[in-house]
């Protein structure tokens, strides 16, 4: 059945209301405040640590050659493919092609989970190596300057901690988004959480591209 | 839609992007590298906010007030380094 | 004449939609959630109260006999977490904010009802998470968390405080979030922006600060539970961190949500000045440009806290020159409250007085301001009591007198009764005289030296002190007889009808209480705010 109008602009109008544009502009627009508390949530850690990758430039950018680029960089092309996904996930539900939209949004779930496993990876890597210094671990740092290098894994758990847990909230989002369209009981309404849920899934991608690019690629 | 096709492209202008970044880290040193660096981040995080996002598409609103995020977190870096940086 | 049979009084309203429990805790009506948010945060408000209460009898002599030192740092720090937090901060704007915005840009509800009722609860949560601090121990950091005392010396319930406060942000943000949405996109046809009244304009501000400046605040808190929990220091000094990032951050939040702490009751202020003034408000442009400016220049002040904690100098001078701008558009307020009031036909009722003090106790608040503001003045009197003295009167003098002020004003409006109207006025006087007596000795006290947060102090200041304490008392009975008789007028107080004062304003266009969803049909403004004519009779 294929329509002019997209899907999400479709539906039933909540009470306080006046008609469905209305609605789909105050959500998009609450979404989007969201997402700059978002940005100054993490914005409180990224000040910290570019104030310390100022002052301990040297011992910061050792530290980091310590970080595998290999397993970052392939993380944040998976990120990206997922962002990728999940538009097109938001295109096709507004197409009101069902089948299509679970199987991206399957394919997002996926991407997403084999990110958060080599980050898992990652972090035992690290611990095996002695470079995880939380909750009293031994940190044995081969080279100079071990104090301001212990001080740089510790912006390294809190960011990547920080952003996993974001990454968490999102697959779990996500797997409801993706049962809800399975059922496809109200597709105006998957539609539109579809749409809300992708805002917040490319701002996580956001957000990692700049975590990536601070720990992992300052090497020098 | 013409979208898919934009978005394909999009997505490999992100992967050009990463490498760019990536090898800029290998080859650069000093301050090209964090240029190049800063540089490739800041397109990558447009391009995913501007067509994954659907800013282009968004009312003038919503573009105020992104760009007043990133504004504030820059009063927020810019004062705090004013002081470490005249200490 | 019982409100039963009174004709004013509106057969449907949204009090009548059902009293069990859970239409009062499942409820998404904001009216019904602004007064959730009322019994929690005056419950909040005399725990607070009761903390300074033993503070100032402590206070009455030079030794500390009342209680250990330990105690009273742990009461000052609860005072000064459970006032700022869960009361200042969602005092006007998650009370009246939350009844009254809808009404006033004409919208049904807020954007995001079930959003709203969603921050009541996370506001309980972390109510609950402060309270557990307080019984697991208390917590004696002072309401600032300064590092490295919080995260490396301090052993009391830094955890669970900093997690309470965390969590309270959360609720803070949505309030904030849903208040911006709801102005920006469910106005009354008609209702453009320069024709909304004065409180929106001052809560859609307060929103932006909450919505832009709180995260930060839940990432340093975020920061300092991890560096006591896990074990990653960012702020210790061992590692080449540094306990000053902590300020800095802390402050970005912490300052402007000082405004957050101002700018509704200026709000409030400027609603009540006008309609017993009979008068438009002077300068209506020069107000909305003055609270947009105070919300923005707010951001880039922040460093005045730190003049003597280490920062270097030449970021002292830019803070400090930068604080000096914030003066200029509080000036312009204060001036046009006052050109309001000229020539107008003043009536002094109870928010009338409340609205009077505000202006009067703010000014003095503002004026020292400046005084701190100056770096060399500041590290004369910094850490003494000329700074709480300046900044009660800003919080107390200022937002607390609003916030009862706006009450008086508009409880009519919300429960469809009135209060008795002496007893209304002796407690507004009982503030304005108990807060000068308390708070103004401290000025003098801090000029001479005297440090904050400490239980003991030389006799010398014995006078000065006394005379505080029992400012504090007569303080008290202000903020306690409204407790009585706003709970008489519910039961027994005459019908309000819709209009009592005669106010202008979208609110006032319905019933009193007003029907579940506002208005019986969405009004369409045809004129500018405070269209009062004072030529009127």
């Amino acid at each position: 059945m294929p329509t002019t109008q997209p899907l999400n602009e479709a539906g039933q109008v909540a009470e306080q209301f006046n008609d469905i544009d209305q609605q789909v502009q105050s959500n998009l627009f609450g979404m989007w405040l969201f997402l700059s508390t978002e940005l100054l949530l993490f914005g409180g850690v990224f000040a910290g640590f570019i104030v310390f990758r100022v002052i301990h430039g040297e011992a910061f950018a050792a530290a980091a050659g310590h970080l595998d680029l290999m397993l970052g960089s392939l993380n944040t092309a998976l990120l990206l493919t997922s962002g990728l996904t999940m538009a097109l996930a938001e295109q096709l539900v507004n197409n009101t092609r069902r089948r299509a939209t679970l199987v991206m949004l399957l394919a997002t779930i996926a991407l997403g989970a084999i990110f958060i496993g080599i980050k898992g990876y990652e972090w035992y890597h690290e611990y095996e190596h002695h470079l995880m210094p939380v909750l009293g671990l031994p940190f044995e740092y081969p080279g100079e300057h071990p104090q301001q290098a212990e001080l740089f894994f510790n912006f390294y758990f809190t960011l990547t901690g920080l952003h996993g847990f974001h990454m968490l909230v999102g697959l779990g989002l996500l797997s409801v988004i993706a049962i809800l369209t399975w059922r496809w009981r109200d597709p105006p309404r998957i539609a539109r959480q579809v749409q809300i849920s992708g805002l917040y899934w490319a701002f996580v991608d956001v957000l990692w591209i700049v975590v990536f690019s601070l720990l992992y690629l300052l090497r020098s | 839609m013409t979208d898919y096709r934009l978005y394909l492209l999009t997505w490999l202008a992100l992967l050009a992007l990463l490498a760019c970044a990536v090898a800029a880290t290998h080859w650069l040193a000093g301050w090209l590298a964090w240029t190049t660096v800063a540089l490739c981040a800041l397109a990558m995080a447009s391009l995913v906010i501007i067509l994954f996002m659907g800013l282009r598409h968004a009312n003038a609103l919503l573009r105020v007030f992104g760009v007043g995020g990133v504004l504030w977190l820059g009063f927020l870096v810019v004062l705090t380094l004013a002081d470490y940086l005249t200490r | 004449m019982s409100v039963a049979t009174d004709p004013r009084w509106p057969r449907e309203h949204y009090l009548s939609e059902g009293f069990r429990l859970r239409d009062w805790l499942l409820t998404t009506d904001h009216k019904r959630i602004a007064w959730l948010y009322l019994a929690s945060i005056t419950a909040f408000f005399f725990l607070g109260g009761t903390a300074a209460l033993l503070i100032r009898l402590e206070l009455i002599t030079p030794p500390g006999d009342l209680v250990s030192a330990d105690t009273y740092n742990q009461l000052f720090s609860l005072h000064g977490i459970v006032m700022v937090w869960f009361f200042l901060i969602p005092s006007i704007p998650a009370t009246l904010g939350n009844f009254l915005i809808p009404m006033m840009v004409g919208a049904r509800d807020l954007a995001f009802p079930r959003l709203n009722l969603l921050s009541w609860y996370i506001y309980t949560l972390g109510g609950l998470f402060t309270l557990a601090a307080v019984i697991g121990g208390g917590v004696d950091t002072g309401w600032t968390f300064y590092t490295p005392y919080s995260t490396m010396f301090s052993n009391s319930a830094v955890i669970a405080a900093a997690a309470g406060v965390f969590i309270v942000g959360f609720s803070s943000i949505l309030t904030g979030l849903n208040f911006i949405v709801t102005t920006h996109k469910m106005r009354a046809p008609g209702l453009s922006w320069f024709r909304l009244p004065l409180f929106v304009w001052a809560n859609y501000a307060t929103s932006l600060i909450m919505v832009l400046a709180t995260p930060v605040l839940s990432s340093v808190l975020m920061l300092i539970v991890v560096e006591r929990l896990l074990g990653i220091g960012i702020f210790d000094p061992a590692l080449g961190g540094d306990p000053l990032l902590f300020q800095h951050l802390f402050w970005f939040y912490s300052h402007p949500a000082v405004y957050i702490m101002i700018l509704p009751g200026m709000g409030v202020v400027s609603e009540i000045i006008a309609c017993f003034s009979r008068k438009p408000v002077f300068g209506y442009h020069g107000m909305v440009i003055s609270i947009m400016s105070i919300a923005v220049f707010g951001f880039i002040v922040w460093g005045h806290h730190m003049f003597v904690a280490g920062q270097s100098i030449y970021a002292g001078i830019m803070f400090s020159f930068f604080t000096f701008l914030v003066a200029l558009p509080s000036a312009i307020k204060t001036f046009n409250w006052t050109a309001t009031l000229y020539k107008g036909r003043i009536t002094f009722t109870a928010p009338m007085i409340y609205a009077l003090s505000f202006v009067g106790l703010f000014t003095i608040g503002g004026l020292t301001g400046i005084i701190l503001a100056s770096i060399a003045i500041d590290v004369h009197v910094h850490d003494t009591y000329f700074v709480t003295a300046h900044f009660h009167y800003i919080m107390v003098g200022g937002m607390v007198t609003g916030y009862l002020g706006g009450l008086h004003f508009w409880w009519p409006k919300m429960t469809g009764r009135m209060y008795s109207e002496l007893w209304s006025k002796v407690a507004a006087l009982a503030l304005f005289i108990g807060f000068n007596l308390t708070f103004f000795p401290q000025f003098i006290l801090g000029y001479l030296g005297m440090p904050r947060r400490y239980h003991e102090y030389p006799v010398d200041f014995q006078v000065l002190n006394v005379m505080s304490s029992l400012g504090a008392g007569v303080l008290a009975i202000g903020y306690l007889l409204p407790l009585f008789y706003l709970f008489w007028s519910l039961r027994f107080g005459p019908a309000a009808g819709g209009n009592p004062w005669r106010a202008k304003g979208l609110e006032w266009w319905t019933d009193s209480p007003p029907t579940k969803h506002n208005f019986h049909r969405i009004p369409r403004v045809t004129e500018s705010a405070y269209a009062y004519d004072p030529t009127a009779e």
